[in-house]
Order: C-alpha cells, then structure tokens, then sequence
C-alpha cells in the first residue's frame, strides 16, 4: 500500500522491531506488534530514562517496596505501612482539562489500591502558564474542577499540592497527581506474595470499551467500519462512582486477604496489567477475550488489549476462592470476569474465539523493553544566562511597591481558589491541610502522623538542573522537617521535554544527580515515580521540573509546630543564613523582569542540620511558630507566618545588606520561627547544637507588619492583595 | 429499655463517604455508631438514624434522586412516622427533600463550585433533634464541603418553611448576622438546615460529624451530636 | 414493541437557575449581546418495550415524575416517541 510500516506507524523502531523477532523466533503479528507498540513505548517502558534512574538511591531501612511495583512503600511502625506514589497525567488534560485531571486522579489511586493499602490522601502539583492568557485560565478552572469533581467523589481528601506559572507552559501544562495510602504490614500486596499455577485473572470493574486507543487505532484502517473512528476517543472519561465501588470491593478483598496479587489497569490497559503482574509472578497466563465484558460490540482484538477504559482492576485468585471474591464484587455492584488463568512457563498467550491470536514471553513485554543511552549535550547559550546574575542588578524600585508585587505574584499568592474546591477533611484524619508547608495527616490508633509535601523548582531547574532538582529535594524535607516530621522517603515526577533532544536528555541526567545527591545526604530513598516527557512544542520545552513527593513521619501530632505567629510579643527568628543570591527568584522576575543568574547554593550538610534542628524544636514544644522560608524570600515568609496567625511584626533589618537582598534572596536552609522569650535561649541553643545559624530578626504584634523603617503594611491590607490575586487574574 | 449507650443507625448507600465519619464521630460523642446497609429492610434497633455525607451514586440525575429509592428508605420513612430521630447530612439532607421527608430541594451552589470551609451557622429554633437543649441565635462553627447545597423552594413553600419556624439552622457571621456575604452557596433566606413539623427529622448541609474532635478543626458539631444523642437516649 | 422516547427536564420558571445564569453571563463576552432568560436542563433518552406505544408513554410519565425529575424544582415534557426495531 506504500504505506508506513505497521511497527512504524504504532511507535517501534526499526531496531526494536528486529529485537522482537529475535525474541519470538519469527515475525510478530499486528495484534502482538500492537502490545509491544503499547509496552514499549517511552509510557511504559521508561527506555529513555532507565539508566539514569538507576543512580538513584532506593533502599533504605524503612523501605519495604523500591520502585517497580504499582507504588513504593514504606514501614512507618506500630505495624504499618504507608504506600505512595506520583503520577502524570498532563498530555490529557492538555486537551480535556477536567477529565484529563480526573482520570489522573483516579488511574494514581488505583495504583496505591493495588498495592492493598486505602487511599487516605491526594496531592496535586499543577504548572500552568500565565493567566494573562485566557487558554491558561480555562485549563487552570477545568483541571481544578475535574481534581475535585473525582477526589471529592471518592472520597480521598485533597489535602496539598503547589500551582505554580511559568510561560513555557502555556502550550505544555505540567499536571501531576500523588496519593498516599495506609495499610497493615501483613495485607499488603506485594511481589513477595505468591502466585501459583492454576491461580486465575478476574478483571474488575468497568467494561471495555474504545477508550485511549490513539496510536494504536492505525490497525483499525485494515477493518474499520464507518463511524468506528468517533467511537474512539482519545481522551478518557473518568467514572468515580465506579472507582469509588471499586476501592470499597478491593479493600474488602484485600483485608479478608482473598487474593494473591492485584493490579491497576492504567496505560496499555490489559496488555500492561496482565504481562507485568505474570512475569513478577514468574509464570506465564492464558488470556481469554471472550471473557472480557465489553462496553459495545465489535472490538477487535487490539482495542480490547490496549484499551485505556478507566476503573478496571485486575486480580489474581486461587480457584477455591473465586465465588468468595466474586460475590464481593457484586455486593458493590461490581462487574466480575474470570479472563484468564495462570500456567508455568513465562508465555502471555491471548485466545479469542478457541484460537490463539497472539502469544508473547511476558517478560519481554514487561521488563525486557529497550534502554536507550541517549546522546547529552548542554544547551547552547546555558553560560551566558548564567552569567546574567539580577544580584548585581540597580535597584530602583520602592521597597513597598516591590513587596505588593512579589506577594501578589501568582506563583506566590494565596491559592485558596484551589483548595477549597477539594474535599480536605473528609475520612477525618486531617489534622492540618492546604496552605501549610506540609499536610498532616494522624494514622488512626496512634498518636503518629504522616506529613506530605510536594515542591517543584523548575525555575531554578531552568538555570541549573542539577540544583533544580537538588533544592526540590531540599525545599521538600524542609517543610516536613519545620512542622516536625522526620523526612523518610520520596516518590518522583519528572517533567521534561523531548529525550531525543541533547539538551533535554543532558536537563534529566544533571536532575537525576541533584536529586540522587541531595536524597542520599538526607536518608530519603526513591521509592518510585514517574517519567513524564515529550513536554514541548515546536521545539521548545518545559522547564526541567522534577517534582518531589516528600513521606515525613512525627511521632506524637499533638506536637507539631504551625507556620503563624499566635500572639503578640514573641520573639523572631531567622535559622540559617542569607546569601546576595537573587538568580532565579521571584523578585528578580517580577520586579527586575529577569529570569537569569544562578540559582542560590545548596549545602546538603547546612540543609540537613537545618532539618534536625526544626525536628528537635518541634517535639520539645520549644517554638511558638515555624516556617519555611523559599520562594519569595524572607519578606513573603514573615507576611505568610503573620497572615496564617492574624499578628503582624517588627522586622529589624541589617545595616550592611542591601534590603531586597534581605527581604527576596532565596537562599537555602532556612525558617523563620518564632518564639516566646523565655525559651529563647533554649532555642539558640538547640541551634547551636546542630551548628544552624542564626538570628533575631524581630518581634511579633499588633495590626502592623513593619520593615524597619524601609516601609510597613498592615496584615489586613497585605492579606486584601495576597488572597485576591489570583481570582482577579480568573475573572479576566 | 437497653442500658448504655444510645445506638445510631449510620446507612451506607454505593457512593457514601462520611460515613465512617459519622460512625466514629457517634463513638466520639459517647455512642454506639452501628453501620447499615442501603439495600437492607432493617434499622437493627436503633434509637436514631443518620444519613451521611458523600456522593452516593455518584451524584449522577441528581443529588439524593436514586439513594431515596433505596430498599432501606421504606424503614426510615416508617422510623420517621413513629417520631424517631432522623437526620440527614449534606448528601443525607439532599436523599431526605427528594424522598419528601424534608421540605425544599438542594441544587448548584450559585457559584458553581465545590466549596469546602469552616464556616458559622446559627441555630433557629431548640426544637429539633439536634438543637434540642441550645439556645436560638446561638452560632456554631461547623465544616460545609458540597457543591450543591443551594436550598431552594418555591415562594409558597418557603413561606411555610419561615411561618412554620422549620429553618434549623442558617448560614451567617460570626457574631450571628445573617447576610449574604456570609450565605456560603446562595441559599434562600441564608438556610442551611430545616426540620420536619414534628421536629424529629433534620437536614442540614454543613458536617458536624467533623466538628467534634478539636484536634482537626472546629467543635461546633459537639453540641449537635449530644443532642441526637440524648433523643436517642430518650427512646431506647 | 419497542419506542424510544426523549424527555426534557427542566427547573420550575421562576426558580433561579445557577447554571442558566452562568451560561447567560458568557455569551456577551463572546459577542452576542442578545440573549437573556437561558434555562440549562436535561435530555433524557431512553427505550422502553410495552404492548403498545400508549402503554409505553403512560410508564414513561410515571419515571418522568418519580425518578427522571424532581417534582419540587423540575416539570418534564415528553418531547419525542419513535417506534424502533428489534
């Protein structure tokens, strides 16, 4: 036909292709090259990214699932476990806003489902470009609005994230979702769990229909009837209704421990579900499509197997106890199918009508994907935007009008719009939510508690990769660490161009050692993540944003320490110190409309110190508030610790500093604390004893927010410009 | 007749949510929390019965419209008549005006999102299964989360919500004003919850099951919770 | 006999309608400034088999009025019945 060559056409290169015929021993048939088109694609095979991941930390002693499974997990005491991950979903909502988010959502906590644990909490780290632009606005109200309308409805609640606006993502929105989950140790789900031979695939759920099939649909040009094409839709619609009934039947299933494995149905649908869950279990599985319900008639064998159809879980259960899981399933009124059945050998075998139409070695779908070293290369022109440092920049604008700006800022500025479009209180176990440094949340029967954060520096990535992801790592510890918790994992979403690009490959490989380096220095393994690239158009991408999901642990909730001042007449700390390093902040943007310099330095051992120091202040009851301090700088730190508790301050400022670098630098290591003076000397110190700088930079009190005698606002007019922003910037 | 504690009915219908809440809230307050099932003909011997929050089956036609429908709506209409406590919580309150227990209907909230916030609500009248010992005009700070909780009624019927003294409770500041800058999704009169003549069925769109325990929000719940539990009480 | 039947749910006149509202409020800002009184309700298809289309409809008005609408805020209005095959 003169056509392209079908294994083209679905994504595999021509090596590839010889590397799947030296698998089987001869030529793959469509609907084979379709799964392997699905499996080992960059989605789902990583093959990209691969080696670099590899230099990742990802054991640790509270570590009980790395990366590999559907989520990483890890051992939190008193018998249980917490499994979390993050997720993308922003090539989706790029073009369905709402369902795009909302199927993220629901594809994110079906992973920690089949994990056995219950999802407890979700959090959303959301990069949009400016809302000057009216695209930008209808994908923040749409994603915000599918978030909730999904989270609220099954009751997962909401409880943190960031939004933040950078212009390279007015064509490319950066949407990522993470959800944490809880589980006694003993039901978790994991490849340790057996599987035997004989052991059937019950598939759970939603039916099957056309959704998601996009690259894929080119075989359908061999049969297609007439108006198949608009019954495939390249985007999803999520039911979370059905994914409500769905963590109800899997959690039921779970705690009376009737299955041996459990797995999500997300990217390449049952081809991934099924070949990744075989070849963990070391066996192969006989596929029947004629078992699978389907939505509407007529699907071919390819659009069953690679169909993206949301709320679907697919389970392993022994024979004896397959009426026992059934009759779970339709108590909740779910639909239950027994679709394939366990046998040895390592072949993914698929039946339709008595024949066989495909059959493959699992793990060459699953783990044998190809890994690519692809070629690096720093972008050209990177030394000169470095060379451009804003810190030697004339100043000339007014200290107060300086303030209102960065304040005001979008990526600074309340984000109250969001959050209360999200259910954060429901299941009952928020003890703090949005707006904090990090979400607490209490583990039900103890007295312990889970904190969570979630921090992308992609503007410092944009100047320095490495510190990029460095400071994200950084920035996430310190906002667990300053409420109190003990930093213990992270899970990871990387958001990057194309990795064909020299330049884009040498951003993630520089963000792979930020971050490595800085999770080595602070005992935080990788348990898992996800890969987002191909975030760019015409040539240009995204910032490199590796996001970071933070897991922190305190012991007693009742002792964690608040970002706002509560009462007048404390006294106020700076920890840590402040450098002349204004490259990549908010006030070089904003005021000085530059976008350039290097990013503040980062001393892993300084950071650390930092961390221990808020830990030890916290659990001794010793300070009265705490605060990180970061984008924006101290000045934004302050107005955020007086708006959060209602009292203003009296800043002192030093003498020999100029003022914006006092008041906007965004150097690392530091919070702003604040505390009552008797104790005072305790806290100098604790800080002392683990070797963190500081100083008394003021006092806390009354209606007014006093910058020594450079300028003073009030609380209620800074809180007037701070909360209104961003719904101005929404209405148009 | 039983000694212990009041027993209150919590019903879990496909899509409820708050109702691990509400359970452990009534555990919280000094109850017996006991969990039924939608598709059940039996209320186990409860002395009260609770619908909970959430979205039960999935919100979908309308809010409450399928869940009203549900086998064990036939007990709780006959609990009702024979004058038991019933209440209803945002998506219990919605199932409650659309199987008719409950004058009104609850639709979008004017600004056409979900919207989750402590806010202040003040209480109308002591006589109702969960105001039953406060005083009228006293103010509460209670959770709402919903995106349809716009009360509404036709004019003649809102007449004889007003005139009949049925309004339970109303949106408003805190220090009790009732405005429309404080009317947090655009009710009619400011309303967020109302009774039955008799007084025994309640509905109400804000969550006293999470405003009992201080530890993560406000307390404006407790008050409400001990007096559906005393009704209980009343009756067992 | 089958028929497949379209009903209209739609709010009570005079009850305000957030939806309509909000539909009504855009419209100028895209260029029509000519429009008001917009009511936002739903089209609910369905196919129902009875004896005869008479015995059909009847059914269809009791669903109407007991599940597909809401008698205290909605009326409904069967808009259209087309007898179909199989």
């Amino acid at each position: 036909m003169g056509e392209e060559p079908l294994h083209r056409a679905l994504g595999l290169t021509d090596d590839e292709l010889e590397a799947i015929r030296a698998t089987l021993g001869r030529d793959p048939n469509p609907n084979e090259l379709a799964m392997y088109g699905a499996m080992w694609s960059e989605h789902c095979s990583y093959k990209s990214s691969k080696i670099h991941l590899r230099r990742l930390p990802t054991q640790g002693p509270h570590v009980l699932v790395g990366p590999g499974q559907d989520a990483g997990v890890v051992d939190v005491g008193d018998g249980l476990a917490v499994a979390f991950k993050m997720e993308s979903h922003s090539h989706p909502s790029a073009i369905e806003p709402y369902q795009g988010a909302a199927t993220g959502i629901g594809g994110i906590v079906r992973d920690i489902v089949a994990m056995g644990a219950r999802p407890i909490a979700s959090l959303d780290p959301l990069m949009f470009g400016p809302l000057t632009e009216e695209r930008n606005r209808w994908l923040l109200e749409g994603v915000v609005a599918g978030i909730g309308g999904y989270g609220n409805c099954i009751g997962v609640p909401t409880v943190g994230g960031e939004v933040k606006f950078a212009e390279p993502h007015s064509t490319n929105p950066a949407i990522n979702v993470m959800c944490v989950g809880i589980a006694p140790v003993g039901r978790l789900i994991t490849a340790d769990r057996q599987v035997h031979e004989g052991s059937l695939m019950v598939l759970i759920g939603a039916s099957t229909g056309r959704d998601g099939i996009g690259g894929v649909s080119v075989l359908a040009s061999r049969t297609i009837e007439e108006d198949a094409a608009e019954s495939r839709p390249s985007v999803q619609i999520g039911d979370p209704f059905a994914e409500k009934l769905a963590i109800e039947a899997c959690m039921e299933l779970v705690e009376r421990d009737l299955l041996e494995g459990l797995q999500d149905l997300g990217g390449a649908g049952l081809t991934c579900a099924v070949s990744e869950s075989t070849a963990r279990a070391r066996l192969g599985v006989e596929l029947n499509l004629d078992a699978v319900p389907l939505r509407e008639p007529n699907l071919e064998v390819f659009e069953i197997l690679t169909s993206e159809s949301q709320e679907r879980m697919l389970a392993i259960v022994r024979p004896e106890l397959l009426d026992d899981v059934r009759e779970v399933c339709t108590r909740w009124g779910l639909a239950s199918a027994v679709v394939g059945k366990m046998v040895p050998g390592g072949k993914l075998t698929v039946e339709r009508g008595g024949k066989v139409v495909a059959e493959v070695p699992a793990r060459s779908l699953a783990d044998e994907g190809p890994v690519y070293e692809r070629t690096i290369e720093p972008p050209r022109g990177f030394a000169e935007i470095l060379e451009d440092d804003p810190t030697f920049a004339t100043v000339t604008a007014d200290p107060r009008e300086a303030f209102f700006a960065v304040l005001s800022s979008p990526n600074i500025a309340s984000k109250r719009f969001v959050w209360e479009q999200y259910d954060y209180v429901v299941q009952g176990g928020t003890v703090v939510g949005p707006s904090a440094d990090a979400a607490i949340l209490r583990l039900d029967g103890t007295l312990k508690a889970i904190a969570l954060s979630t921090d992308g520096k992609g503007r410092f990535g944009h100047l320095d990769p490495y510190l990029g992801a460095a400071h994200a790592v950084a920035e996430a510890a310190r906002n667990v660490a300053v409420m109190g918790a003990e930093p213990l994992a992270i899970t990871n979403c990387m958001n990057f161009g194309n990795p064909e690009r020299p330049e884009v490959m040498w951003q993630f490989a520089e963000s792979i050692q930020g971050m490595a380096d800085a999770c080595r220095a602070f005992g935080t393994p990788v348990t898992g993540g996800n890969v987002s690239f191909y975030n760019e158009s015409g040539g240009s991408a995204i910032w490199p944003t590796p996001v970071i999901g933070m897991l922190g642990l305190i012991d007693d909730y009742r002792l964690l320490a608040r970002p706002g001042f509560p009462e007048p007449r404390l006294l106020v700390y700076l920890l840590g110190e402040t450098f002349a390093e204004l490259g990549g902040s908010e006030f070089a943007d904003v005021v000085l409309g530059r976008i350039s310099g290097r990013p503040p330095a980062l001393d892993l051992e300084r950071e650390g110190a930092l961390h221990g120091a808020l830990i030890e202040a916290a659990r001794g009851d010793l300070v009265a508030s705490a605060h990180d301090c970061s984008d924006g700088g101290l000045a934004v730190a302050l107005a955020e610790s007086a708006m959060a508790g209602g009292t203003g301050f009296a800043l002192a400022l030093p003498g020999d500093v100029p003022w914006y670098v006092t008041l906007f630098a965004e150097s690392a290591s530091r919070a702003v604390v604040s505390v009552s003076p008797d104790r005072a000397g305790d806290l100098e110190a604790l800080a002392s004893a683990h070797r963190v700088p500081f100083s008394r930079i003021g006092e806390t009190g009354g209606p007014r927010m006093v910058f020594d005698t450079l300028f003073e606002t009030t609380v209620e007019e800074a809180r007037a410009a701070y909360e209104e922003a961003i719904p101005k910037l929404l209405s148009g | 007749m039983s000694e212990g504690r009041p027993r209150v009915g919590v019903v879990t219908f496909p899509g409820s949510l708050d109702d691990r809440d509400a359970l452990w809230a009534v555990a919280f307050m000094g109850g017996e929390g006991v969990p039924l099932w939608h598709a059940d003909h039996d209320l186990s011997g409860v002395d009260a019965v609770l619908l909970p929050g959430g979205f039960s089956y999935g919100d979908y036609l309308r809010t409450g419209a399928i869940a009203r429908f549900a086998p064990i709506m036939e007990e709780v209409r006959d609990f009702v008549e024979s004058g038991a406590p019933v209440v209803g919580i945002c998506n219990g309150f919605q199932i409650l005006c659309e199987a008719g227990l409950l004058p009104g209907a609850l639709i979008r909230n004017r600004t056409l999102r979900f919207i989750c916030r402590s806010v202040d609500v003040r209480v109308e009248t002591s006589l109702s299964s969960l105001t039953e010992g406060l005083v009228p005009g006293e103010v509460l700070r209670i959770p709402v989360k919903h995106g349809e909780g716009q009360f509404v009624a036709s004019s003649k019927d809102l007449e004889r919500i007003e005139g009949e003294g049925l309004v339970t409770f109303r949106y408003c500041a805190p220090d009790g004003t009732v405005d429309d800058e404080h009317n947090v999704n655009g009710s009619a009169n400011g309303i967020a919850g109302v009774r039955n003549a008799r007084g025994n069925v309640v509905g109400l769109m804000p969550h006293p099951e999470h405003a009992v325990d201080p530890d993560v929000g406000p307390t404006g719940g407790q008050p409400l919770l001990a007096s559906l539990l005393s009704r209980a009480l009343m009756r067992s | 006999m089958k028929h497949r039947f379209e009903i209209l749910v739609q709010l009570k006149p005079g009850l305000l309608d957030p939806q309509g509202k909000a539909v009504q409020g855009s419209l100028p800002t895209m260029g029509w400034t000519n429009v008001s009184d917009v009511r936002v309700g739903k089209h609910v298809a369905l196919t129902v088999d009875a004896e005869s289309e008479e015995a059909a409809r009847a059914q269809v008005e009791e669903m109407a009025r007991r599940l597909l609408s809401n008698p205290v805020i909605e009326g409904f209005r069967i808009l259209a019945a087309e007898q179909v095959g199989g």
